[in-house]
């Protein structure tokens, strides 16, 4: 029971973070319709940008931790912005419209560039970082086996609940956020009425660029060590979040990804820590075989 | 024992019914069109018979030579395979990037190849390919004649003018040898020389044997060529019977004024006239 | 956009500026602050300003004379045409088969041994090319096959004491087993999804040999893999009796036992070429075809799509086992870490890159990228870095690959070459 509990607070940790780069995969599936496989890079680079921001206000003497994170919160999503701008930008908007292999693999073409551009720029090893926020508070005890709720996790729960309030803000109440729909169910239409789609699709990039940057800080915080490699096993995940929630569902992005960390966390602490990815996908395809629109998604009446 | 017998056939979309409790025949030898305003549920219909779509409730008989098929919950590709029913579609569904012969040499694929293992052993030119092949061939150039195509075999369906596609579309459907051919809307988009022609290769098709079970907008060329007139309206059944019935019919008429929508009321004014 | 007309040079300026700024963003923390560790353990950062301005520099250079070039030529960027390549099939293909069959006369160890590698990419492309290409379904887990061919080689010769040759179509037909295994519950899954299953399959694969030591030996892979032989004849560098070199009276070199696994793998990527090539020209490969044109027009024509799905997805997969099995004979070695889903990436990238179907395409793109990796391999660092930028510059450039357009399998008079433009690239 208080095992259980504890693999609870560690999934949902997890999932959080998968749920953060699986909106920016769900956002931009939505509107062009592509899998944004460089995605889980952003992610990584966002995860290096804050090792970078916390090295150097640490150098800088910034002692205080609250003001620490939040500038390195702020550093870490502008700078990872533009990569999600430029990818766009570079890579996918001039195969907008074309067939529908060539910006798949202009995308995968993109992962790959960054992956080792981030192994060329900033090493290929382990980046380790002690633990900015230690401690926790136990919640509870039975049998000997104390379950921790960590600062680190509630600063996680924190952050990432108030990001995802103030997107859902930004998606169903701004005029931005009607753009985005708009786009999402027809572009074509959307452009007809005037919607400057080429802006709209950027600031989706660029919104889901932000967010990834997040989960990368929120992913160091947590494990303390990076590589340039942690991209993609996150993107995959997050990107079977997406699918589980359903494909352009934005609440469905948040579910999947919390179903998915509770897959791995629930796995590993029962069965074995190696499968754990084996389960997630596994799941992943069960879900697929017998809902193949996701939990949320809208389902796919074939048109004859 | 007509050929295809349709009863008590409802088909429901979440709370939108749009087909209710429909039940009509098509007979052997006949051309049976289904019509009735946009909206009336007559592509639905078609979808149920095709295996496209599995209705709610009812029953689709369908006998024949071959047996007695009930085509509710039956594969799409078994009802054309085994039942011997082709069809056509309203946004017309050619394989655009391979020419009009391959498409027409596709249609005959269960000929061709009757099962996987010969499919495979054809690559080592076993399994009597050679001969099978040779049949549908032969078939595909009848066809390929029969709508005037010939000329332009090698070409990609994809570049052909759309009356010719439409053609193509209706010589791919007849080359899987069917028993009921149902065509949606063959004359949409036609000009009236196009239609004319269209007229005469279905009553050609009708004179060889297959059935036509028929969705068309154009009132001309359904009260020209067929036998047997089904009318539709909010999915149910308001009208059956031979053209010259219908075209009397005060039901047929009210439910085409009754709409308020200036195409129909053109189509509707046909129907009267 | 704008009334106002710009010069072209002022246009350009402001371009190159606009680029300097976000290449600046870009690179200015990534690249300009190295985190280091220090002897101590601790964080530091290394500024690196230098090479930032460096990069910088270079990208408004490119672009300024990128959109002057584009400006001043007014031709567009993305070339839908069919390419130049498209018609001269005829001429190229045979001049790259002479090539290819004389290589172990005019190449050197080295040559053959990159021959080998870009063969292998070759088959891996035309095995792929049967379900992307031909049947339209995406496919980013065909690594899987090859691993499952790899694996049941080394397994079977270890373990049974079974040669290549009883080995090989043995490691085909399980890949296809397997392909059939993986196929059936997830094929009606369409486009995108169909894609991210097969790369969670491939996926599944690889962590199951990774973790499951006491059969694959886990990260340490499998070693002493045995070479094939030529009718019986060994390849050993001592020569001996019952050695190719003691049989033929030659020297025993290392080279013989190089050149004949070249003309194994040939071999191989022919008969791949052969199968799918006459395949489409029967009725399994036609309706392929047409399932990648339009799945709804197949079923109502009667044709099973389910069971044709599989079978392209099972003989694709089975020549990705030929591939896996002529893998482990060449390395002697096999370990999880060949079986990434990068290799599936590379592999689709030929196949996307050759344009789609294109047996032509696939084998030139081998070449290039394959090959080309080779040349830049004394950069060994930037290889992967280049690897990716090119993807990128030749898909956004050339969307539709190297050599597009399809030619009719079957034709009454003259047969024509049909524009890339016409022919679908599946949803499946």
């Amino acid at each position: 029971m208080a095992y259980a509990l504890q693999q609870l607070i560690n999934g949902v940790t997890l999932g959080m973070i998968y749920g953060l780069i699986a909106v920016g995969y769900t956002m931009v599936y939505g509107i062009i319709g592509m899998i944004n496989f460089a995605h889980g890079d952003v992610f990584m680079i966002g995860s290096f940008l804050s090792l970078i921001a916390i090295t150097g206000l640490s150098a800088l003497g910034v002692t205080s931790v609250p003001l620490t994170l939040a500038l390195t919160l702020v550093f870490a999503a502008a700078f990872a912005a533009i990569y999600g701008w430029a990818i766009e930008r570079i890579a996918y908007r001039p195969l907008r419209g074309s067939f529908r292999l060539a910006p798949l693999i202009s995308a995968i073409g993109m992962s790959i560039a960054l992956q080792n551009f981030a192994q060329v720029a900033q090493g290929a090893r382990d980046k380790n970082m002690p633990s900015m926020i230690p401690g926790g508070m136990s919640i509870f005890e039975q049998d000997g086996f104390v379950v921790q709720l960590s600062w680190m996790q509630i600063v996680i729960f924190v952050v990432t609940l108030s990001l995802l309030a103030i997107f859902t803000w930004l998606v169903t109440k701004t005029s931005l956020g009607r753009a985005m729909r708009a786009c999402e169910q027809d572009l074509k239409m959307a452009a007809l009425l005037g919607i400057d789609t080429n802006r709209t699709i950027s600031l989706t990039f660029v919104i889901g660029a932000a967010l990834a940057a997040v989960a990368g800080m929120m992913f160091l915080l947590y494990y303390g060590s990076i590589n340039f490699y942690i991209g993609f096993n996150a993107g995959v995940k997050a990107f079977t979040a997406a699918v589980l929630g359903g494909v352009g569902s934005l609440p469905g992005a948040v579910i999947g990804g919390l179903a998915i960390g509770l897959i791995e966390a629930f796995w590993s602490g029962y069965g074995s820590v190696q499968y754990k990815d084996v389960a997630a996908f596994s799941v992943l395809i069960i879900v697929l075989i017998f809902m193949p629109s996701g939990l949320l998604g809208r389902a796919d009446v074939e048109k004859v | 024992m007509p050929l295809l017998c349709v009863s008590e056939l409802t088909m429901r979309f979440g709370g939108l019914t749009a087909v209710d409790a429909l039940s009509f025949d098509a007979r052997a030898g006949d051309i049976t069109a289904v019509i009735g305003p946009n909206g009336a549920g007559k592509t639905t219909v078609f979808n149920c018979i095709t295996g496209f779509y599995r209705a709610t409730s009812g029953k689709i008989a369908l006998s024949h030579d071959g047996g007695d098929f009930e085509l509710s919950g039956m594969p799409g590709h078994i009802i054309t395979r085994r039942a011997k029913v082709a069809r056509t579609f309203q946004n017309i569904r050619l394989f655009s990037g391979m020419t009009v012969l391959e498409n027409l040499l596709v249609a005959q694929h269960n000929f061709a190849m009757p099962n996987v293992a010969r499919g495979l052993l054809s690559v080592f030119g076993l399994g009597g390919y050679r001969g099978l092949e040779a049949q549908a061939l032969e078939r595909a150039k009848l066809w390929l004649d029969a709508v005037q195509l010939t000329a332009r075999a090698d070409e990609p369906a994809g570049s052909l003018p759309y009356g010719a596609q439409r053609r193509l579309e209706i010589a791919r459907a007849m080359c899987t040898r069917p028993v009921l051919l149902c065509l949606d809307e063959p004359a949409a988009g036609l000009n009236p020389r196009e239609s004319d022609e269209l007229s005469a290769l279905l009553i050609r098709i009708r004179a060889e044997g297959t059935a036509i079970l028929l969705i068309e907008h154009d009132m001309g060329v359904v009260m020209r060529i067929s036998d047997h007139v089904v009318v539709l309206d909010h999915g149910r059944k308001i009208s059956d019977g031979t053209a010259e019935y219908i075209r009397n019919d005060p039901h047929v008429i009210a439910a085409y004024l009754g709409e308020g929508d200036e195409g129909l009321d053109d189509d509707a004014a046909e129907v009267a006239a | 956009m704008t009334a106002r007309v710009r010069s072209p040079l002022v246009t350009a300026l402001r371009d190159a500026g606009i680029s300097g700024l976000v290449a600046l963003g870009l690179f200015a923390a990534m690249v300009g602050l190295q985190t280091n560790v220090t002897n101590t353990g601790k964080m530091e950062l290394v500024p690196n300003f230098g090479v930032v301005g460096l990069l910088v520099a270079v990208t408004m250079v490119f672009r300024f004379a990128l959109v002057l070039w584009r400006q001043t030529r007014g031709i567009p960027v993305i070339s839908l045409k069919p390419s130049r390549f498209a018609g001269s099939g005829r001429l190229v293909a045979p001049l790259l088969l002479l090539a290819a069959l004389t290589l172990p006369i005019y190449g050197g160890r080295y040559w053959i041994d990159v021959g080998i590698l870009v063969m292998t990419y070759v088959m891996l492309g035309w095995g792929l090319n049967i379900v992307v290409g031909l049947a339209g379904l995406l496919d980013l887990g065909y690594v899987a096959f090859y691993a499952v061919g790899a694996y049941s080689y080394a397994l079977l010769a270890q373990n049974f004491d079974l040669g290549f040759w009883t080995c090989l179509p043995l490691a085909g037909l399980l890949a296809a087993f397997w392909g059939v295994l993986l196929g059936f519950p997830v094929l009606r899954l369409r486009g995108d999804y169909l894609a991210i299953v097969t790369l969670a399959f491939g996926e599944i694969i690889r962590v199951v040999i990774l973790n499951w030591t006491e059969l694959t030996g886990g990260p340490n892979g499998i070693s002493g893999i045995p070479r094939p032989t030529f009718f019986g004849l060994t390849f050993n560098v001592g020569g001996g009796p019952g050695s190719f070199a003691d049989f033929f009276g030659l020297e025993p070199s290392i080279t013989h036992r190089v050149a004949f696994l070249y003309y194994v793998i040939f071999g191989l990527a022919l008969l791949t070429n052969w199968v799918s090539m006459r395949l489409r020209r029967l009725p399994l490969g036609r309706a392929w075809e047409a399932l990648r044109e339009d799945e709804i027009a197949c079923r109502a024509l009667g044709i099973n799509v389910t069971v044709t799905k599989l079978t392209a997805f099972a003989i694709g997969a089975a020549f990705g086992g030929f591939a896996g099995a002529f893998f482990a004979t060449r390395q002697a070695f096999i370990s999880p870490e060949s079986f990434t889903f990068i290799e599936s990436a590379i592999v689709l990238a030929i196949v996307v890159l050759g344009g789609l179907g294109s047996q032509l395409g696939v084998a030139l793109a081998a070449v290039v990228m394959i090959g080309g990796g080779e040349l830049v391999r004394e950069f060994n660092e930037y290889r992967m870095l280049i690897f990716g930028v090119a993807l990128v510059v030749v898909m956004v450039t050339r969307p539709r690959g190297l050599v597009s357009g399809r030619t009719p399998s079957v034709s009454l008079g003259q047969s024509k070459l049909i524009s890339a433009d016409m022919t679908s690239q599946g949803h499946g």
